[in-house]
């Protein structure tokens, strides 16, 4: 079951994070803290490999002992970062896929409400959703 | 389908709504409408450039974003594609200092030989005064779309005789 979800932007600020368990959020603030070199070191991997590499969804970033972290990145550089709680190994790959679809699609509709100016935190009904989206994902 | 036709009855109005505001038509005032226009198209590229490239891979260099402005995105808008990309880099080396490189400055030139914005307007060299009006949007929608995918550039236009077009794009490399 996703437990923490972040969305940061080019310039590597956070747009907008949220954990499940409300206690304890520094701890998962910190882990996508961290997870972010990991990210920039697939980008500037992927930008020199010669191979047809250029996916949008990076895969699994790191694991640590309770959680699995896994990444996604937009073509205007944005990214989305996703803790797993580890005790929940039922979740396969397309899953995970789906939810940084949804992700996607959930950013790009923010992206085209004109009051929304780019660079701002993310505050409107967006998180409502983003909660069912992780919600949803706990039923594997 | 009437799509098409709503963006430009759109466009149409909004140019003539920011000049009827102004009873004196000074340079002053012009330049606003003008800025403000570019600016709402500068928006609408923002979202358009999110929205667009979703299921595209990424963007391996400038002249791929650059041929993506021209098909996919002029496909979105105006349901044609651009006619032609010419590039036009020009070396620039302000300080000869040793040991600095020569930094080419990316410059693209897109030209539409049948603009749909200009089209309904005239064919030939009448109403020229009045073209940049109704470029001052695309213009916006040009840097808007080429800012969120990671390029900062300047976009002028240029219009030799209606509907014919060019868009000038130039990279500032940071």
């Amino acid at each position: 079951m996703a437990v923490c979800v972040a969305v940061i932007a080019k310039e590597n600020y956070p747009l907008y994070i949220r954990s499940i368990p409300t206690e304890n959020e520094l701890k998962f603030h910190y882990m996508v803290h961290t997870s972010l070199d990991v990210v920039d070191e697939k980008i500037s991997a992927m930008g020199k490999a010669l191979v047809d590499q250029r996916e949008l969804y990076l895969g699994l970033l790191y694991p640590t002992e309770d959680y699995k972290v896994y990444g996604y990145v937009t073509n205007s550089k944005v990214k989305f970062v996703m803790v797993v709680d580890s005790s929940n190994t039922a979740l396969r790959d397309n899953e995970i896929r789906s939810m940084f679809r949804k992700l996607h699609n959930s950013y790009t509709d923010v992206m085209c409400n004109p009051f929304y100016n780019p660079g701002d935190r993310i505050q409107s009904r967006w998180t409502k959703r983003m909660l069912r989206v992780l919600a949803s994902s706990g039923h594997s | 389908m009437a799509d098409p036709a709503l963006f430009e009855f759109l466009h149409t109005e909004m140019v003539a709504e920011l000049w009827a505001q102004d009873p004196d038509p000074g340079p002053g005032g012009q330049k606003t409408s003008l800025l403000v226009l570019e600016g709402m198209g500068f928006r609408v590229g923002q979202a358009l450039g999110e929205r667009l490239p979703r299921e595209t891979l990424t963007f391996r260099e400038e002249l791929d974003i650059l041929k993506f402005l021209c098909k996919d995105l002029w496909v979105a808008v105006f349901h044609k594609q651009m006619d032609s990309l010419r590039t036009n880099h020009q070396v620039q080396a302000p300080l000869r200092l040793p040991g600095t490189l020569l930094c080419p400055q990316g410059t693209y030139v897109l030209q539409d030989n049948s603009f749909p914005l200009l089209v309904r307007m005239a064919s030939g060299l009448q109403y020229l005064e009045e073209a940049p009006k109704f470029l001052a949007f695309t213009c916006g929608l040009l840097r808007g779309t080429l800012s969120t995918l990671g390029v900062k550039s300047l976009v002028t236009a240029s219009v030799a005789a209606l509907p014919a077009c060019k868009f000038q794009v130039v990279i500032q490399k940071l």
